[in-house]
């Protein structure tokens, strides 16, 4: 049991990681970890840090390693934003961080789960550290891809290419990790189309299996206009109530914490001037993470309705392609029976266009209707 | 002998042009009772407490006081106390005091109080309505002893009327600038070709077809500074409604409001509009309006041209089936 247990799928990546813990030769002091969602970027890179702190090269067992894997090790700095962006303050921050020695082991490691949200100001604040950093501190950057990174934070660093791991190996590691008996293991690996996380909640959390169901079958629902709108506002109700819902006991929870802080008195029925504005921009952040939480509950969706029209057109072309939606399989059927191959084509296409409308930050609910009439059937 | 002058005022209203005048005639009136009064202007954001106190105490040379208190709405908690305070010694004669407040629940306290104690209470209600704007100007020719055209007054809140300050500088200008009769001419020659508009008459005009007036509306709006993206938020909005109403069916304004979340006159106008629409249309304006927002919002060029584009799909798709 090393600490690349969890690492599923990936063995070319695990033999590069491995590698540079052995030899120092082949060790370097910024990587980027890239790879589409859910293939683990994050946890190879915790698997990483946890394997150069360990005394054995990541035993998997020992303090080092379980308190590197949880992100809890004095010198492994995990860095994730909630909001839409990791600001240039924060980046700041890091690099002071990063001119200090390690404090028990051997490697200062500052890891960026997200680092496709620097602002390019933020971006340019880490450049220096990033090229020349302290003799002990290795930077590990996460990204979905390089280009999503600036081009200066590309060449300072060594890539590590993550693939898609299949959706057996997902399964596994979930029948494995977590207990979950085979036949949910395997609908959930291939429904959540290898992303680990959302796998595990699918396979988990009941209310994700069904409103999962539910958006696939707007796929055969949608007819007229007003059909179309509907589910267009449908799709951002539920993703706007599922933040809220998400964010409700946190955000009051830390709004108690903070007025503890300040010492201001919870009952007052207003604050002092220097507390309101703190409260201010506790709100203010809260909001920025129920936005981005919204969205990236539309972006799954959006995915998840894809994968039905991929299906289909798979049905279509008949090319024994294992269908990602295997349970739904009538469903799927129907839809490539009433929509051409070159319609369904065009509706994957109307889907990747939304979303990267609302990527653009056009309304999310504008997007999603114009998506939705070209989804309509007939 | 004129009839005596209340010890107190109260000039209550948000909007600012009318305060300001009936503080003036106020200020006035009672400089004009008692020549030597000493006006003493007091500002909420700038107050110190016991200030009133200080100014409403009697003088050692005698003579009256005026004390002028602006932005009571914005006052502290010592300037409302003290203004409460002051009032027992402005009934009882010696100074006179004038309270502005815009409204609003802060300062409550002060105004009641003044309420009761019979201060003579001016409104200032704020004016939203074209109808509102163009009493008032019709007011201010009359008061300048000048005739206007109907015509020359709706030109006039056409051109002018977004801010009412503008508005009466603008009639004072064409009362002290021109003779005779105000007519729509002589309206225009001073703010013609100018047009208050807004996202929402710009989408308005396009949902009637109306593609001249659509286009030179949202010229307009441009040049007077509206943002295109609001622009496009609108005609989304209303296009939205537009489809909601056609595919809800009959049934009573009322409950149909009720039912899609929309005030029963949206639903009256949108049943109107819908005569010259199909459902398919609106569904290509729509897709159409979505790429313009994506347009303005940094995916094209030329945010204008985006948006007049997304007007010309609009009116050319009104009525086209």
């Amino acid at each position: 049991m090393t600490v690349w247990a969890d690492v599923v799928g990936q063995p070319v990546a695990v033999a590069t990681l491995t590698q540079a813990v052995t030899n120092p030769a082949t060790m370097t002091h910024a990587w980027l970890f890239t790879g589409p969602p859910g293939s683990g970027r994050s946890v190879a890179a915790r698997a990483f840090a946890a394997a150069l702190m360990c005394p054995d090269g990541g035993c998997g067992s020992c303090r080092e390693c379980r308190t590197a894997l949880d992100g809890s090790h004095a010198d492994v700095d995990v860095v994730a934003t909630e909001g839409l962006s990791i600001k240039v303050e924060e980046a700041r921050d890091l690099v002071t961080l990063a001119a200090h020695r390690p404090s028990v082991g051997a490697w200062r490691v500052i890891l960026v789960e997200d680092a496709d949200r620097l602002t390019e100001r933020a971006a340019d604040a880490l450049l220096k550290a990033l090229e020349e950093p302290a003799p002990r501190t290795v930077w590990m950057l996460c990204a979905p891809s390089v280009e999503d990174v600036i081009i200066t934070i590309r060449s300072r660093c060594r890539q590590v290419r993550l693939r898609t791991p299949s959706a057996q190996a997902v399964a596994e590691l979930l029948q494995r990790r977590d207990g979950i008996e085979a036949p949910m293991a395997i609908y959930a690996a291939r429904a959540a189309q290898s992303h680990v996380g959302l796998a595990r909640r699918l396979a988990r959390d009941e209310h994700a299996r069904i409103r999962r169901h539910d958006t696939i079958t707007l796929a055969s629902r949608i007819r007229t206009v007003g059909d179309a709108l509907g589910a267009a506002s449908d799709l951002s109700t539920i993703a706007t109530e599922e933040a809220a819902a998400a964010a409700a006991e946190r955000d009051a929870a830390e709004r108690t914490r903070l007025m503890e802080l300040l010492g201001a008195d919870p009952t007052a029925r207003t604050q002092p001037p220097q507390i309101r504005s703190q409260l201010a921009s506790l709100d203010k952040e809260q909001k920025d993470r129920a936005k981005r939480h919204s969205r990236d509950v539309i972006d799954r969706s959006l995915t998840d309705l894809m994968s039905v029209y991929r299906d289909a057109l798979a049905l279509r072309l008949a090319g024994g392609v294992p269908l990602i939606n295997e349970d739904s399989r009538p469903l799927v059927a129907s839809v490539a029976d009433a929509l051409s191959s070159e319609r369904l084509l065009r509706a994957m296409d109307a889907i990747g266009t939304a979303r990267e409308r609302i990527g653009a930050n056009v309304q999310p609910l504008l997007a999603l209707e114009a998506m939705m009439l070209e989804l309509r059937l007939g | 002998m004129a009839p005596a002058l209340p010890s107190a005022y109260l000039i209550s209203g948000p909007e600012s042009v009318l305060a300001e005048r009936a503080l003036a005639h106020t200020v006035h009136e009672i400089t004009v009772a008692e020549p030597d009064a000493e006006v003493v202007r007091m500002y909420a954001a700038a107050y110190a407490p016991g200030d009133l106190g200080v100014h409403a105490s009697p003088s050692l040379f005698g003579g009256q006081k005026v004390l002028v208190v602006h932005d009571a709405d914005e006052g502290s908690d010592e300037l409302i106390r003290d203004l409460v305070e002051v009032l027992p010694a402005a009934t009882a004669g010696d100074v006179r005091l004038v309270v502005l407040h815009k409204g609003g629940p802060r300062g409550k306290r002060a105004t009641d109080a003044l309420r009761a104690a019979g201060a003579r209470v001016i409104d200032a209600p704020a004016m939203k309505s074209d109808k509102d704007k163009a009493d008032f100007a019709a007011h201010e020719f009359r008061a300048g002893g000048r005739k206007a055209t109907s015509g020359a007054v709706q030109a006039l809140v056409e051109a002018v009327g977004r801010d009412v300050r503008e508005l009466a500088a603008a009639c004072q200008q064409l009362i002290a600038d021109t003779t005779g009769v105000i007519d729509e001419s002589v309206v225009l020659t001073y703010h013609g070709g100018k047009v208050e508009a807004t996202g929402f008459r710009v989408a308005d005009a396009a949902m009637t077809g109306d593609t001249g007036e659509a286009l030179r509306l949202l010229r307009h709006a441009i040049a007077v500074g509206v943002d295109p993206v609001p622009i496009v938020a609108v005609l989304a909005g209303q296009l939205r409604q537009l489809v909601k109403v056609g595919s809800a069916g009959r049934g009573r304004s009322a409950e149909l409001a009720r039912e899609l979340g929309m005030a029963p006159w949206q639903v009256d106008k949108a049943r109107r509009l819908l005569s010259g629409w199909s459902a398919e249309a609106l569904g290509r304006c729509i897709s159409a309006v979505a790429a313009a927002d994506a347009e303005v919002k940094g995916g094209g060029r030329d945010p204008v041209y985006a948006v007049e584009r997304a007007i010309l799909t609009i009116t050319t798709e009104h009525g086209a089936s």
